[in-house]
């Protein structure tokens, strides 16, 4: 999955991958989905979601531990 | 900020010759009782646990200088052995087994996490605990919740490069991110006034048991050793990573029985932050900290076993107090 960031003042975002959890992502100030529509980003590094089973999307809930663990 | 707390009520006479010190009065020999026995018990826990806080906050009517007190060191010393050593040899078969089932870290921290059994306190309390049992839980939490983090910022000076980095990121979004109001230390003062209970730094100590001073003095212990940062940064991964879930559960507990608002909202600012804190921890500090210093994974390993165990220890004691009371309830 690819994650779609960036930061008001054009500084590059880091991405990191977190093996079948979240992708992290560092410097953003907003996150946009696949749907177009954009999140705010307030927290210094968020963690976005990749399983698409967060009930908090597109912010990574842990969700991905319960469900490998089927 | 907060006024300094009062001293707690001594639990056997090893923590009532360290009250009595840090009070200054006299004592009826010149040496120290015994080291108890069991270093998870009561008396020896409280004695630590007093003994740490003069790194922290101390005490009122206690003298700031006694922090460095070259007696109340070596007692500190005579305590936390046993302690340190008891805690290695718990944790030794999950090392052993974490080491043996891969080479790679983040692997092995998630093996350790997934080998120790956890008691089911968030789904209790998320299902059936009754209000005044999710008050307990919030009061026994207090004595950690209300200097959160603080344990973990020792280890900053002690590391470099990108553990360094990466920690300082963790702690900033524990510190609030440059919001006062968002320290999550406060969050959990606003949650316990919300809920009708007391905030004062401490307030809880006297009625909280030994597994839950043991929970805060293994932080005291890993964090103010530099030769024990590998177990303090390995302690916070396992916090981070078995946090997220249960914090879910817990909010919704809180929002079952009825509590305000602000309650469930401390827990549920920890469901995304910990979700993040959990990768950062794991891969970004304890990751980084053992590529440059491979001879600390052992230690890692430690602090997540150590972290667990006894977690795990202080959710059974809460579960068995309340089953006491739903015992004692039915029986009325």
């Amino acid at each position: 999955m690819t994650v779609e960031a960036y930061a008001h003042d054009g500084t590059p975002v880091e991405t990191e991958p977190c093996g079948d959890g979240p992708v992290l992502v560092r410097h953003a100030d907003v996150v946009v989905t696949e749907d177009g529509v954009a999140h705010e980003a307030t927290r210094p590094v968020v963690a976005v979601c990749t399983c698409e089973r967060s009930q908090r999307m597109p912010w990574c809930d842990s969700t991905h531990k319960a469900v490998r663990r089927r | 900020m907060s006024a300094s707390p009062t001293l707690p009520q001594p639990r056997g006479p090893l923590s009532e010759a360290v009250q009595r010190r840090l009070t200054g009065l006299p004592t009826a020999t010149s040496t120290w009782p015994p080291i108890p026995e069991d270093p998870f018990g009561d008396d020896a826990q409280l004695g630590l646990w007093m003994l740490y806080e003069l790194h922290y906050r101390g005490f009122a009517d206690v003298p700031d200088v006694l922090e460095w007190d070259p007696e109340l060191l070596s007692l500190r010393a005579a305590l936390e052995a046993p302690f340190e050593e008891t805690l290695r040899r718990l944790a030794a078969q999950y090392v052993t087994d974490a080491l043996a089932g891969s080479e790679d870290l983040v692997e092995q921290v998630q093996s350790v996490v997934e080998a120790v059994e956890v008691a089911p306190l968030a789904a209790y309390l998320q299902r059936h605990a009754t209000r005044e049992q999710v008050l307990h839980f919030l009061a026994e939490r207090s004595v950690y919740h209300l200097k959160e983090s603080d344990p973990h910022s020792f280890v900053l000076p002690r590391v470099d490069g990108r553990a360094k980095v990466a920690l300082a990121e963790l702690q900033y979004d524990e510190y609030g991110a440059g919001r006062p109001d968002r320290l999550h230390a406060r969050l959990y003062a606003d949650a316990l006034v919300a809920a009708g209970l007391r905030t004062g730094y401490a307030a809880y100590v006297d009625q909280v048991g030994a597994e839950t001073l043991a929970v805060n003095n293994v932080m005291s212990l890993f964090g103010l050793h530099r030769r024990l940062r590998g177990a303090a940064l390995g302690h916070l991964a396992a916090f981070e990573s078995t946090s997220s879930m249960p914090c879910r559960r817990i909010a919704a507990g809180a929002e079952r029985v009825g509590l305000p608002p602000a309650v469930a909202a401390y827990f549920d600012e920890h469901v995304e932050a910990d979700a993040v804190h959990e990768q950062v921890a794991v891969r970004d500090i304890c990751g980084s900290l053992v590529a440059a210093q491979p001879e600390l994974r052992e230690d890692v390993l430690l602090g997540v076993a150590a972290c667990l165990l006894l977690d795990a220890r202080a959710a059974e004691r809460m579960l068995a107090d309340w089953a006491h009371d739903d015992e004692t309830e039915r029986a009325s």
